[in-house]
């Protein structure tokens, strides 16, 4: 044990996009109750690695701080996880902080997941409104129905299923169970169901619902546990349905 | 007819609200925001939204939800735009209702309400805990539905740096800088709508997230928009402390049952649940038997530090009270407060359905902010509206738990369509100004880039920013002393002369963080001086802003709005009347029904 308690960081870095990764490695003084990104502050005030260079701040996204927002996701030991809630005390030392590997890294642990918001406009996730005016309440619902649909709402495309995914790499662009799972929420809603047609049909589209490989990585990395398998499989049961109706149409 | 060009600055609530309606009215709109918009601060409301649906039978009106609302801002608010609000607030559910947020239901299939402080009503919808999050999400579907539609365009990723004002004194567009370039250019636009949050940073640790620093709001004060009733910060009786953040437990805790108090014995070393009943102080309920432990959250902080500070009851003597909803079944805590007493688990480690959570005050919202018209959110700059928690019209001198979601979708539907009649009306739009006036603001950024990154100074700006935050912690908060509030404003200004030394650890020009948030700091120092001046001026209590010198409410003196005005590099109040055409001021007083 050292003396006075420190906490180790070894942290890969990269200055630009196009930059080569390297590794750094920092001491900070313990305090109780430390979190990830409690350590990348320090880490900025004083800006100097573990064997006394100078060097920059570290790059990252944050926001809310409680897992909420989903900036944060990056690997921490080797896992997809947020940083705001990597508890120091609960982690392996030295802890190794890198950019999430599927995504392009914008600069040391900030990567760009503009992807998946972007297949969320591919999918059509949305309730189609009418528009803002006053039209009286929304559909009645059972209390069973909000129950099971609620779960899913509270995705914060923070792509940690993206980043565990083995169907996500350099040869295939799966849209990921996040979107998935925002398909069937859109679907399970009274006036989305009315749209859900094209909804599963984007999701038949190359790199859709039909690239899923069952590896089920994707529901233990989820920080907020949304039943991700059972989406994809649901999803993949309308698609299969509608697949089935295409064709029997012709 | 000439196709006007509108600008929203900040992808939160309202702005996702007033970048909808605008669109709407088919005119395109430029969305700016520092995150992507799905990861804007809004997600972090937990609670829920009041609106007076009258769903449980108890004769809720929207007249009693705005009595409430006036009564719990203690009559600071401009009343006819909150009479609005709340008449309008109903119809604001049903809208997100529509959308496809998934609030709680009942039995019968309808919306579910619950209370929350300050009322007697069950008025506040939720879904879940996590209802800012579900109300976000909503919005942030429909504004992609118009992207796809190439009706609006979002910049992600882009901070506004200040706004282009031409030589008639009117709003032409905006500067704004890319994070990851770190370019800094301009973008015309007719009108442009600021929704740009809190100011939580100014605070160093608060409920807020990390980029509600009130750097807009600054920028723009600095740039001649006015700044009302700054001194009023709220700060939440429960929050989880943390070295990073101060993270909020919702007053839907207490909303749902649950209960405030402190072993009577403050040397009790026994662990909470098995304190007798009888040896338990649940001061809330104690003091304030009528609405308990659902008093505003001013009424509940200050009794929260006057049990740690004067009685010196915190738990083991720590700035701690226990907030218990052990009793209430696991069933019904897993279904409406999941989302909350999942952060105290994963970042105590402690399960808040078996033991009690420990929690202190914070700084939570500020119901101050951009001065705004009694109308349609126009501020006092042609071409500038603001909506949202950055401006100050709804909450008066206190906000109610959950009306902070019901004002920022109500103040960016009005904003919007305001906006866009606004920029039709115009005789003369953004694409005849004078293209100087673009180049020469776009050069002014540019240089204080500049000046920042060759500065060779000894000042870090983190150890500003804490020391920043500590300031006005300490001084600025909950309790007020006008020769602390002097000597706090003395720090200000020597901590703004150390930013003038600041030294860059981070000199590169791609996503430079360090850079952004040295700007940011510029901003938000002089805000910080805003809020404190404020506070040092208006000796009186009234809701959030408590002076002991000064205990009493002062309706002859200061029943008025605080308007700061930047004059020659210098902060300036003055003082204007407050709307009180509906209801005729009274005591405000929660130990008996009002």
């Amino acid at each position: 044990m050292p003396d006075a308690k420190e906490v180790i960081l070894r942290i890969k870095r990269q200055v630009s996009p196009k930059g080569t990764p390297y590794w750094e490695e920092f001491a900070l003084p313990w305090r109780p109750a430390m979190n990830v990104i409690i350590c990348l502050r320090d880490i900025a005030e004083t800006a100097v690695t573990r064997d006394g260079k100078k060097t920059t701040p570290i790059s990252y996204d944050s926001n809310c701080l409680e897992e909420v927002c989903g900036s944060c996701a990056m690997l921490i030991n080797g896992k997809a996880r947020m940083a705001c809630s990597a508890l120091v005390d609960k982690l392996e030392q030295p802890i190794r902080l890198e950019p999430f590997s599927k995504f392009p890294v914008v600069r040391d642990l900030a990567v760009d997941r503009q992807f998946m918001f972007e297949s969320l406009k591919r999918v059509k996730g949305w309730i189609p409104i009418d528009g803002t005016y006053d039209l009286g309440e929304g559909p009645r619902m059972a209390p069973e129905t909000q129950e099971k649909a609620y779960p899913l709402s509270r995705c914060i495309s923070c792509g940690s299923c993206l980043e565990v995914c083995p169907q996500v790499n350099h040869h295939n662009k799966f849209i990921g169970a996040a979107i998935v799972s925002q398909v069937r929420l859109f679907n399970m809603h009274p006036t989305g169901a009315m749209h859900a047609k094209e909804r599963i049909l984007a999701l038949m589209e190359p790199g859709g619902i039909q690239d899923c490989a069952n590896a089920q990585n994707c529901v233990k990395a989820c920080p907020k546990d949304i039943p991700l398998t059972e989406s994809l499989a649901e999803m993949n049961r309308q698609a299969w349905k509608q697949a089935l109706v295409g064709w029997l149409i012709g | 007819m000439r196709q006007p060009k509108i600008i929203v600055v900040g992808g939160g609530l309202a702005g996702l609200m007033a970048t909808i309606r605008a669109a709407e009215e088919g005119v395109p709109v430029d969305l700016f925001s520092i995150v992507p918009v799905k990861r804007s601060h809004s997600v972090c409301a937990q609670g829920g939204i009041n609106a007076a649906k009258n769903q449980k039978g108890e004769g809720d009106t929207t007249w009693k939800h705005f009595d409430d609302t006036i009564y719990g801002g203690d009559f600071l608010a401009n009343q006819p735009l909150v009479k609005r609000m709340c008449e309008a607030a109903p119809g604001i559910i049903d809208l997100l209702d529509r959308m496809g947020v998934m609030f709680n239901r009942t039995s019968e299939g309808l919306l579910d309400y619950r209370r929350f402080g300050g009322t007697l009503y069950h008025r506040t919808a939720f879904a879940g805990a996590t209802t800012g999050q579900q109300l976000l999400y909503a919005l942030d579907e429909q504004v992609r539905r118009h992207e796809a539609e190439d009706c609006v365009k979002k910049y992600e990723g882009q901070t506004f740096l200040s706004a282009v004002i031409d030589e008639g004194g009117v709003c032409r567009g905006i500067c704004a800088m890319d994070l990851r370039s770190m370019e800094v250019k301009t973008y015309p636009a007719d009108a442009v709508i600021f929704c740009t949050g809190g100011i939580g940073a100014i605070f160093g640790r608060s409920t807020n997230s990390v980029v509600c620093t009130g750097s807009a709001q600054s920028a723009l004060f600095q740039q001649g928009v006015d700044y009302a009733n700054g001194e009023f910060i709220q700060v939440h009786p429960t929050a989880i402390p943390g070295e990073d953040k101060l993270r909020l437990m919702s007053e839907s805790a207490r909303g749902e049952g649950g209960r405030v108090w402190v072993p009577r014995n403050p040397a009790d070393t026994r662990p909470a649940k098995s304190i007798p009943e009888g040896e338990r102080f649940y001061f809330l309920e104690e003091w304030y038997p009528k609405y308990g432990n659902l008093v505003p959250r001013d009424i509940a902080t200050r009794a929260i530090h006057r049990i740690v500070y004067q009685e010196k009851l915190g738990i083991r003597g720590q700035a701690a009270v226990y907030l218990d909803v052990t009793h209430i079944p696991r069933e019904v805590l897993d279904r409406k407060l999941e989302g909350i007493l999942e952060i105290y688990e994963k970042f105590l480690g402690v399960d808040p359905r078996e033991e009690p959570m420990k929690v202190f005050p914070a700084m939570h919202y500020t119901m101050g902010g951009i001065w705004v018209n009694a109308e349609d959110q126009a501020t006092n700059v042609p071409g500038i509206f603001a909506a949202g928690e950055c401006e100050y019209q709804y909450h008066g001198a206190n906000r109610l738990g959950a009306n902070s979601l019901v004002s920022c979708i109500f103040g960016g539907g009005l904003a919007g369509p305001a906006a866009v009649k606004y920029a039709r009306n115009l005789s003369s739009g953004a694409e005849s100004a004078n293209s100087g006036v673009y180049e020469s603001e776009r050069k002014r950024q540019e240089e204080k880039n500049q000046a920042l990154i060759s500065r060779d100074g000894t000042e870090n700006p983190m150890t500003i920013w804490r020391e920043l935050g500590e300031v006005m912690t300490e001084h600025v908060t909950v309790t007020r002393i006008n020769k602390d509030l002097e000597a706090a404003d003395a720090r200000l200004q020597e901590l703004e002369e150390r930013h003038g030394r600041i030294n860059l650890s981070d000199r590169t020009r791609w996503s430079n963080q360090t850079l952004n948030f040295a700007r940011e700091l510029g901003n938000m120092l002089v805000l910080a001086r805003v809020v404190a001046l404020g506070a040092l001026q208006r000796n009186e209590s009234r809701g959030a802003h408590y002076k002991p010198d000064f205990p009493e409410r002062d309706d002859l003196n200061w029943l008025k709005t605080t308007r700061a005005r930047w004059v020659n590099g210098e902060i300036q109040l003055s003082y204007e009347p407050v709307d009180i055409s509906q209801i005729p001021p009274r005591a405000r007083r929660y130990d008996a029904a009002k």
